[in-house]
């Protein structure tokens, strides 16, 4: 199963490399990894989200844990959370072609943020779910690039992580 | 305020941290740090002729007095030749503190002359790395660095110390923290009551148990705990290769160890157990055997320090994170309140099977007729002349499995080998390390002909430094467990185990400046041992032949459960 996990790691060199060097290092994989620092400028942010059985998933929060400079963390699939990504992506716009992409684009509540005479570059938010239909829905020979952020994610309701 | 040099803040702190010896080896990057440390005379530096030994040293150290080993090295090949010492003590959580010039920090990145990205390479095999950014940090990164190496689960922590960090004319203010306050990092101080409680009902309600004594025991201090419960209780007590020593090996609870080559009472009670109260083991593989298959009745209390190790290849039933000592005084402490008594009729039950068992292998072996020695009679002449109260520092290999089956141990951080990462050429700067801080002490290493040439350079560090500590080379002229497992699985193919050229290590020992006894018979053996142990003040290298062919048992049948063992070349269970 799917897990998001939230990690504030101490915002010091060398404590991403930490993070991502236990997942390959204990065999543990990583889907998505998104890193930046929070408003405390001390603290950093991390979302990972991962897969694999109840005790994997056990072994990675304990391994997290474990590292020295990981603060706090939280798997948000435990609990109601929102996830989103961002993906940025350039699609070929000629012909009759151009109108169709920017009514899909519309019904996906994307939004073209640059424009040229056979390319709309298209900023799309949602869960993987809503960003993949999109991918789908537009088919692969239109695409010509895509870059996705990976997941953020944050607890619903009153739940905080924070130090 | 007092103003230093960062090669001066790095002395001046370990002298600050009651450091009394470390062990190194210099080169550029470090040159400032040896030169503040040709200044003062309360740190005493032993120059070792490799830098794997000098982690060695320092680990077996750390091992004897549960105090930090620190290692001196500098950058490039100096720092990765202690890379296999650290991870050997990252596997056995073992607390040192390695300290590692670096290049200039104007020159990371460049390929520069003897640079290496020690942060990068020692990251996965280090409780935690620091790399110094400004000389003033020096003294706050060596108090944290000795706080996290010797805190929690201990481990080796690594301090990259760029050679510009420590020019001796950039002095800056010198204060040495008296505390460590870190928000990431608080270690478990006791454990969880309710859980405690529980594991408290769980043990008086057993009727088969046994307590399983690993490594956290005897690196918590905890062994006098541990022996105590196991008394007051009645219950029967292996101890892990990690744990040996944390229960009394004469004791009449003690069954031996646990795993690939533990005993067959030890193996077929856990086996059969129904309750299994682990302090500080963390259920290694070559504990375990198959996990799925591993002591299929059997409810498990897992006590560690480090909550990872829990549940990690064995499902705790009850899980309890804290330190061994302070839970198992807490459980002492409610088992005199109890009024609940252990079942005394299911307990004797239990205890006649176990007699029973203990009477199926008993570590029996068969002498030779003609005089030669197998290597197991070897170690129980060594036990005898040593009277058990010896220091052993082993190797790696059949005969570190020989003298964890046949040295009785009766106290806590005597018996030290490298158990999680099995690194040959430990044994020896193991030993060194033992003998400089309790001179007074028996220190014996016991090696193979193979393991003590991958370290023997340290003849020279103990002739320069007179250190005697005593080496029981088994001398086999072959790689003993390669070739057991060659001739279990492989049809006996000796590929590459049979060492061809062997030194003369009489001529070797005398080189060096030290003595060395040739035993090849059943007659010279105890003279010879006799001999070396009255010569208190030399290295005595007894090179001790014993036969090729004998193997190690019992031995776990691959992919099986815990009673599963060769109890002999052609008997199984």
């Amino acid at each position: 199963m799917r897990h998001i996990i939230a990690v504030l790691l101490e915002n010091e060199a060398g404590a991403l490399s930490r993070v991502v060097g236990l997942f390959s290092q204990r065999n543990f994989n990583i889907e998505t990894l998104t890193v930046a620092p929070t408003e405390d400028p001390t603290l950093s942010r991390l979302t990972v989200t991962t897969s694999g059985s109840d005790r994997v998933i056990e072994q990675i929060t304990k391994q997290l844990n474990k590292l020295i400079e990981v603060v706090k963390l939280v798997d948000l699939t435990e609990g109601d959370h929102i996830e989103r990504e961002m993906m940025l992506i350039k699609l070929k716009a000629t012909g009759q072609h151009r109108d169709e992409v920017k009514r899909t684009v519309d019904i996906f509540r994307g939004q073209i943020v640059d424009v040229t005479s056979s390319i709309y570059t298209v900023q799309l938010t949602g869960d993987q779910g809503k960003l993949d239909a999109f991918i789908n829905a537009i088919g692969g020979a239109y695409i010509l690039e895509t870059v996705r952020t990976g997941i953020s994610g944050i607890a619903r309701g009153d739940k905080i992580l924070s130090i | 305020m007092e103003m230093l040099s960062g090669a001066e803040m790095v002395i001046r702190s370990l002298q600050d941290q009651k450091i009394e010896y470390i062990y190194g080896y210099p080169g550029g990057s470090v040159l400032h740090i040896y030169d503040a440390l040709a200044q003062q005379d309360t740190i005493k530096h032993i120059l070792v002729r490799h830098e794997q030994a000098a982690t060695h040293m320092a680990d077996g150290y750390a091992r004897a007095s549960g105090k930090p080993g620190v290692v001196l090295v500098t950058s490039g090949p100096g720092a990765t030749n202690a890379i296999t010492g650290i991870a050997t003590a990252f596997m056995d959580s073992i607390p040192m503190v390695v300290l590692c010039g670096q290049v200039p920090s104007t020159l990371i990145g460049e390929d520069a002359f003897q640079e290496t990205d020690m942060m990068g390479v020692s990251r996965p095999v280090v409780k935690h790395n620091f790399a110094v950014k400004h000389p003033s940090e020096i003294p706050g990164i060596i108090k944290k660095a000795f706080y996290i190496a010797s805190s929690g689960r201990p481990g080796p922590v690594v301090i990259d110390i760029p050679k510009d960090m420590t020019t001796p004319t950039d002095k800056f203010k010198y204060v040495y923290p008296e505390s460590v306050s870190m928000r990431s990092y608080s270690p478990a101080t006791r454990g969880h009551s309710g859980q405690i409680k529980k594991a408290v009902e769980l043990l008086l309600s057993a009727r088969r148990p046994v307590i399983l004594v690993g490594g956290g025991t005897v690196g918590g201090r905890a062994s006098a705990e541990a022996t105590e419960l196991a008394r007051v209780l009645n219950f029967p007590v292996s101890t892990t290769l990690m744990g040996i020593g944390g229960f009394p090996a004469s004791d009449r609870q003690w069954l031996g160890w646990p795993g690939m080559h533990g005993t067959y009472e030890a193996n077929t009670a856990l086996h059969n157990s129904d309750l299994i109260l682990s302090i500080g083991a963390r259920f290694d593989d070559r504990v375990t055997n198959a996990t799925e298959k591993f002591c299929p009745t059997a409810k498990i209390i897992h006590i560690d320090i480090d909550p990872s190790s829990i549940s990690k290849t064995i499902a705790a039933d009850v899980p309890i994170v804290g330190p061994a000592k302070s839970v198992l005084l807490e459980m002492l402490a409610l088992l005199a309140k109890s009024d609940t008594q252990p079942d005394a009729e299911a307990l004797s039950d239990w205890w006649a099977k176990i007699d029973q068992w203990r009477q199926r292998h008993g570590g029996r072996y068969v002498r030779n007729e003609n005089g030669s020695l197998k290597p197991q009679q070897v170690i129980e002449a060594l036990y005898e002349v040593t009277k058990g109260d010896a220091y052993i520092c082993s190797d790696v290999g059949q005969h570190q499995m020989f003298a964890a089956q046949y040295y009785k141990f009766d106290k806590p951080n005597r018996w030290i080998n490298s158990g999680g990462l099995g690194t040959m050429g430990f044994g020896f700067p193991a030993a060194m390390g033992v003998k400089l801080h309790y001179p007074d002490a028996v220190v014996v290493c016991v090696t193979g002909e193979g393991s003590f040439q991958m370290n023997l350079q340290e003849f020279s560090t103990c002739s320069q430094y007179s250190i005697p500590v005593k080496i029981v080379c088994l001398n086999n002229q072959s790689l003993g467990m390669v070739r057991q497992w060659q001739d279990m699985n492989y049809e006996s193919r000796h590929s590459q185990s049979y060492v061809k050229s062997l030194p003369d290590f009489h001529k070797l020992t005398d080189a060096y400046g030290h003595k060395a006894i040739t035993v090849k018979t059943e007659a010279e053996l105890i003279p010879a041992l006799e001999q070396a142990f009255a010569l208190k003040d030399e290295l005595v290298f007894l090179d001790i032949y014993v036969d090729p062919t004998e193997h190690v048992y019992p031995m776990l049948v691959p992919k099986g459960s815990m009673r599963d063992m060769w109890l002999s070349k052609t008997e199984r269970t």
